[in-house]
C-alpha cells in the first residue's frame, strides 16, 4: 500500500463521499442554472442518490460571482437537457475551483479577468449581465467569445477571448469527463454521456466482445479506487 | 566545488531505452558501471488509469529536466527559434519507455541502404537534393543478433513475417529475415482491427499485427496485458509494459556492478590534454559532483546527447566535444509525423480499451516495397490503424462539421459519435538535409543558465510527397470500411520537437561526415560513446526505440570486447 506522506494525498472512496453533499451545484449558487433550464436541471439533480451529486462546501478560489458566472458558462458548454444531465451536475465548477488552487494555480488571474471581460461583453453588447441573458444569448455571447470577436479595446481579456474560452472549455471538460478523484464527473455523468464504461484493469477478450455488443456494464469506478495507486502531487 | 567521486569503468549518462538496455552487457560482463539519471524510479503505484494527470497535468510528480531543456525550433536558418508546444520526453530510471506506446519495430533492410539500392534500382538521381543521407556502415544482418537479443530479453510481442527467409504470410513478409519468432504472439485483435484487416486484404495489401514491447502473454514472471486503455502516455499498472526499469535494470543491479545515481543532472563531459574523456560533471540539487571513469556512454536522448557535446567545450575541443569536424548536430532529423488522417465511422468501434500498439499495420507502401517508377520520392510510410481512446480525448473529437463543439447540439453528437472516430498513425521514410541540424540557442537557457537545443529543420519536398501518398492510402482504406467522413492533416512544414528525433551524431566511417563510428564511439574521443537514435543516419518508417536498443546493445557489447582497446 501507498505510503501517507504529506506529498502524496490520497483519496479513498470514502473521501470522495464524504466530498460530496446533498445539495446541487446548480441549487448551490444563486441564478447559476440557466433560467430557462432550471427545472430540467432541478429534477435531474433530484432524481439522483444524494450521495452522487456535485460535491458543495465553501468555494476556494472563485468568488461568489465568478462562481456564478462560471456556472453560466459552463453551463450553456455542457447543457442539461433531455438528454440528461450536464457539465454543471458533473461538478466541473467545484472541479476548476479546485484545480485553481493545485496544477492550475498560475491561470487565477486569467479566470478572473476572463470572467469579468466575459461579463463586461455582455453588458456592453447584449445590455445585460451574462447570466441574466436566455440560453440563446449566451450562446451568441460564448460564439463572439470563442470566435476571437469579444478580444479589443474595453473587454479585459488576457490576450484573446478565444484563449479564454478555449482555456474554460478543456477544464470542463476534463471536470466532466475525467477520472472523478478530481471531484468532476459526479456519478460518471461525463461517462455516461460518452458510453464509456468505465475504469478497469484487466479488459478479458470476452469483455471486449461484450462491449462491441453493448452488454458491458459500467464499471462506475475512479481510478483511486482499485486500491493500488497514489495520487501524486507535485515534485516535491 | 566539486565531489570527486571513486572512478568508475563505465558511466553511462542517462538510463532509459538505450541506456537502460546497454547496462545489462557491461555489468554482466563485470564492468564498474555507474548509471546517472536525472529522474527517479518509478513504479506502478504511480501508474494510475488517470486521464487528467498523466495527458493534461503531464506526470506532476516527474522531475522535468527534459521539460525545462525543451529545444527552441525554426524552419529555416534565416529565422528565430521559438518555443512551441511541450516536450513528451521524461526523465525516470527506465526514461520514456515508462509512458511511450511501445511499438518495437525492427527496421527493414532497405533502410540501412537507402543510398545504394537507390541508386541500383532507380540511379543516383533520385536521392533527392540536399539530402545528406548515407548508407549505414553495416546491414541489417549485422544489427540481426541485437534485435534478438532485445526482443527475448525485454519481451517483445509480435507475428513474425520472416524467419530464416520462410515467409509467413501471418506476419510482415516485407520484414528482414530473423532468427526465431517473436517470444510472444502478438496483441489480440479487437472487431475492428479484424474488421480493418479484412478490408486491407480486400483492397490487395497485406495487414499483419505489430510489434510491441509489452507482454501479450506471461512473461518473465509479469503478466500480459489487462488493456485498460491508458496505455497512451500511462505506466503500466500491471506491469506488461517492458519498460528497461523492469527487465534490464534491475538484472544489472543483480550483478553488484551498476549503481544507480538518481536526481542526477549531468552539465558537461571533462576531457584531459589528449583529448581523451576522464569523466562527467554533474548536479544533485546545489551539490556538484565529478565522477571519473574510463569509458563514457551518452545516453540522454538525442536533443540532450547533443547539447552536452556542445556544451563540453575545451582546449582540444573548441568547438565543443568531438565536434573539430563540424559534425555534431548535423544530419538531425525526426519522424514526419504530421499529416494525418482521420474518419468518422457510421458505427462504433469498441476502442475503449486499446492500446496504441494494438493494431493493424500495412507495410506494402514503406521503405522500398513497391516500385518508385512512377512516383516521385523514395522511401514510403507504414499504415497503422491502431485502437486508442480515452474519455476526454473522446470528448475533444473534432466534430466534421456537423454540430459546434459544444452545447446541446454537440451533446447529442458526441452521445452517438464518442465511439465513431478513427485515426491513422503513419510513419514515414524521413531523410537527413544539409539545412536542417541542430545546434546551442543563442537565448535560451535551461535553469542551470545553460543554453538549450535549438532545431533548424523542415519536412522537404520527399517527406511531403511520402505524406501525401500515404494520405491517399489511408483514405482508401478508410473508405473499405465505410467512413462518412475523411479528414486529412496538412502535408508539414517546419520540425518542432519530436520523441522520434534521429541524427546529430550521426554513425558512420567517414569521419568526415559522421561523429560516432560503426560501433557508436567517437571518432575523435575514442572512450566516448554514444547511445540512441541519434546515431541512426535513416529512420525507416519505423518507431525508433527497439533499433535503439539493439545499437545500444551492439556498442554495450564492444565495448566489452574492445575493452583494453577503448578504456586504455
Amino acid at each position: 500500500m501507498a505510503d501517507e506522506s504529506p506529498g502524496r494525498p490520497r483519496i479513498s472512496r470514502r473521501d470522495l463521499l464524504k466530498t460530496a453533499g446533498a445539495a446541487g451545484a446548480a441549487a448551490l449558487i444563486p441564478g447559476a442554472a440557466a433560467a430557462e433550464e432550471a427545472s430540467v436541471a432541478g429534477t435531474t439533480a433530484a432524481a439522483l442518490p444524494p450521495a452522487t451529486v456535485a460535491p458543495s462546501g465553501p468555494l476556494m478560489n472563485l468568488t461568489a460571482r465568478e462562481a456564478e458566472i462560471l456556472s453560466a458558462m459552463v453551463d450553456r458548454l455542457i447543457p442539461s437537457d433531455d438528454m440528461g444531465p450536464g457539465a454543471l451536475e458533473a461538478g466541473a465548477l467545484r472541479f476548476i475551483d479546485r484545480m485553481l488552487s493545485e496544477a492550475e494555480a498560475d491561470s487565477v488571474s486569467a479566470y478572473r479577468s476572463g470572467l469579468a471581460a466575459l461579463d463586461h461583453y455582455s453588458r456592453y453588447s447584449r445590455g445585460a449581465p451574462f447570466v441574466e441573458l436566455s440560453g440563446r444569448d449566451k450562446d451568441s455571447v460564448l460564439i463572439d467569445v470563442q470566435l476571437g470577436g469579444a478580444t479589443g479595446a474595453g473587454a479585459g481579456f488576457q490576450g484573446s477571448s478565444g484563449s479564454f474560452f478555449n482555456m474554460v472549455k478543456s477544464h470542463t471538460w476534463q471536470g466532466t469527463f475525467g477520472d472523478p478523484s478530481y471531484g468532476g464527473n459526479v456519478n460518471f455523468i461525463g461517462w455516461d454521456i460518452l458510453g464509456y464504461p468505465g475504469v478497469r484493469m484487466r479488459v478479458s477478450a470476452e469483455d471486449q466482445r461484450l462491449m462491441e455488443a453493448g452488454q458491458l456494464p459500467p464499471a462506475r469506478r475512479s481510478a483511486y479506487e482499485y486500491g493500488q495507486f497514489q495520487m501524486s502531487g507535485e515534485e516535491d | 566545488m566539486a565531489t570527486q567521486l571513486r572512478s568508475a569503468d563505465v558511466v553511462v549518462v542517462g538510463l532509459g531505452a538505450a541506456g537502460g538496455v546497454a547496462v545489462q552487457p557491461l555489468a554482466a560482463a563485470g564492468l564498474d558501471v555507474v548509471g546517472l539519471e536525472a529522474g527517479t524510479w518509478l513504479d506502478r503505484r504511480d501508474f494510475a488509469p488517470d486521464e487528467i494527470r498523466n495527458n493534461y497535468r503531464d506526470w506532476p510528480m516527474l522531475v522535468k529536466k527534459t521539460e525545462q531543456e525543451r529545444p527552441t525550433s525554426r524552419a529555416r536558418s534565416d529565422q528565430t527559434a521559438n518555443r512551441i508546444g511541450s516536450h513528451p520526453m521524461m526523465n525516470a530510471v527506465g526514461g520514456t519507455t515508462l509512458h511511450y506506446w511501445a511499438q518495437s519495430w525492427r527496421l527493414n533492410p532497405w533502410d540501412f541502404r537507402v543510398v545504394s539500392e537507390t541508386t541500383r534500382r532507380y540511379g543516383a538521381s533520385r536521392i533527392p537534393a540536399g539530402s545528406t543521407v548515407e548508407d549505414w556502415p553495416f546491414g541489417y544482418d549485422e544489427l540481426e543478433p541485437y534485435y534478438d537479443a532485445v526482443e527475448h530479453e525485454i519481451g517483445v510481442s509480435g507475428q513474425a513475417g520472416n524467419v530464416r527467409g520462410e515467409i509467413d504470410p501471418r506476419g510482415n513478409r516485407f520484414e528482414g529475415a530473423r532468427k526465431r519468432a517473436y517470444p510472444m504472439p502478438p496483441l489480440r485483435w479487437t472487431a475492428f482491427n479484424e474488421r480493418m484487416a479484412d478490408a486491407a486484404r480486400g483492397l490487395g495489401w497485406y495487414p499483419f499485427p505489430g510489434p510491441a514491447a509489452i507482454n501479450s502473454t506471461a512473461y518473465q514472471g509479469r503478466p500480459g496485458c489487462g488493456y485498460h486503455g491508458f496505455c497512451n502516455k500511462g505506466g503500466c499498472p500491471l506491469d506488461a509494459k517492458n519498460s528497461p526499469h523492469l527487465t534490464t535494470i534491475p538484472r544489472a543491479l543483480e550483478t553488484g556492478n551498476l549503481r544507480v545515481v538518481t536526481r542526477a543532472h549531468v552539465t558537461t563531459i571533462e576531457v584531459d590534454a589528449n583529448g581523451r574523456a576522464t569523466g562527467v560533471n554533474y548536479v544533485v540539487g546545489n551539490n556538484e559532483y565529478f565522477q571519473p571513469a574510463r569509458v563514457v556512454l551518452l545516453a540522454s536522448y538525442t536533443y540532450e546527447n547533443v547539447r552536452l557535446l556542445l556544451l563540453s567545450k575545451s582546449r582540444a575541443y573548441p568547438a565543443g566535444l568531438s565536434n573539430n569536424r563540424g559534425q555534431v548536430g548535423r544530419h538531425y532529423f525526426s519522424h514526419h509525423q504530421g499529416a494525418g488522417v482521420g474518419a468518422l465511422l457510421p458505427y462504433d468501434i469498441g476502442a475503449w480499451y486499446g492500446l496504441p500498439a494494438q493494431g493493424v499495420a500495412v507495410d506494402d507502401f514503406a521503405d522500398d516495397n513497391f516500385d518508385h517508377s512512377d512516383v516521385d520520392f523514395i522511401g514510403g510510410g507504414n499504415l497503422w490503424a491502431m485502437s486508442d481512446r480515452r474519455p476526454i480525448s473522446a470528448a475533444n473529437m473534432g466534430t466534421y462539421g456537423r454540430s459546434r463543439a459544444w452545447g446541446s447540439e454537440w451533446k447529442r453528437f458526441i452521445r452517438e459519435n464518442a465511439d465513431r472516430t478513427h485515426s491513422f498513425y503513419i510513419q514515414k521514410t524521413t531523410l537527413p538535409y544539409e539545412d536542417n541540424f541542430l545546434d546551442l540557442d543563442p537565448q535560451v537557457t535551461d535553469p542551470l543558465g545553460l543554453p538549450v537545443i535549438r532545431i533548424t529543420g523542415e519536412y522537404k519536398g520527399n517527406e511531403r510527397a511520402i505524406a501525401a501518398y500515404t494520405q491517399s492510402k489511408a483514405e482508401e482504406w478508410y473508405r473499405a470500411v465505410g467512413a462518412t467522413e475523411i479528414t486529412r492533416g496538412g502535408l508539414g512544414g517546419q520540425m518542432g520537437a519530436s520523441t522520434h528525433a534521429y541524427g546529430g551524431t550521426r554513425m558512420g566511417d567517414d569521419p568526415e561526415t559522421n561523429v560516432v563510428d560503426r560501433w557508436g564511439f567517437s571518432h575523435e574521443a575514442p572512450n566516448v560513446g554514444v547511445l540512441g537514435a541519434s546515431v541512426m543516419g535513416t529512420s525507416g518508417a519505423r518507431n525508433p526505440t527497439l533499433t535503439s536498443q539493439a545499437l545500444a546493445w551492439r556498442t554495450a557489447q564492444h565495448l566489452v570486447d574492445a575493452w583494453s582497446d577503448i578504456a586504455d
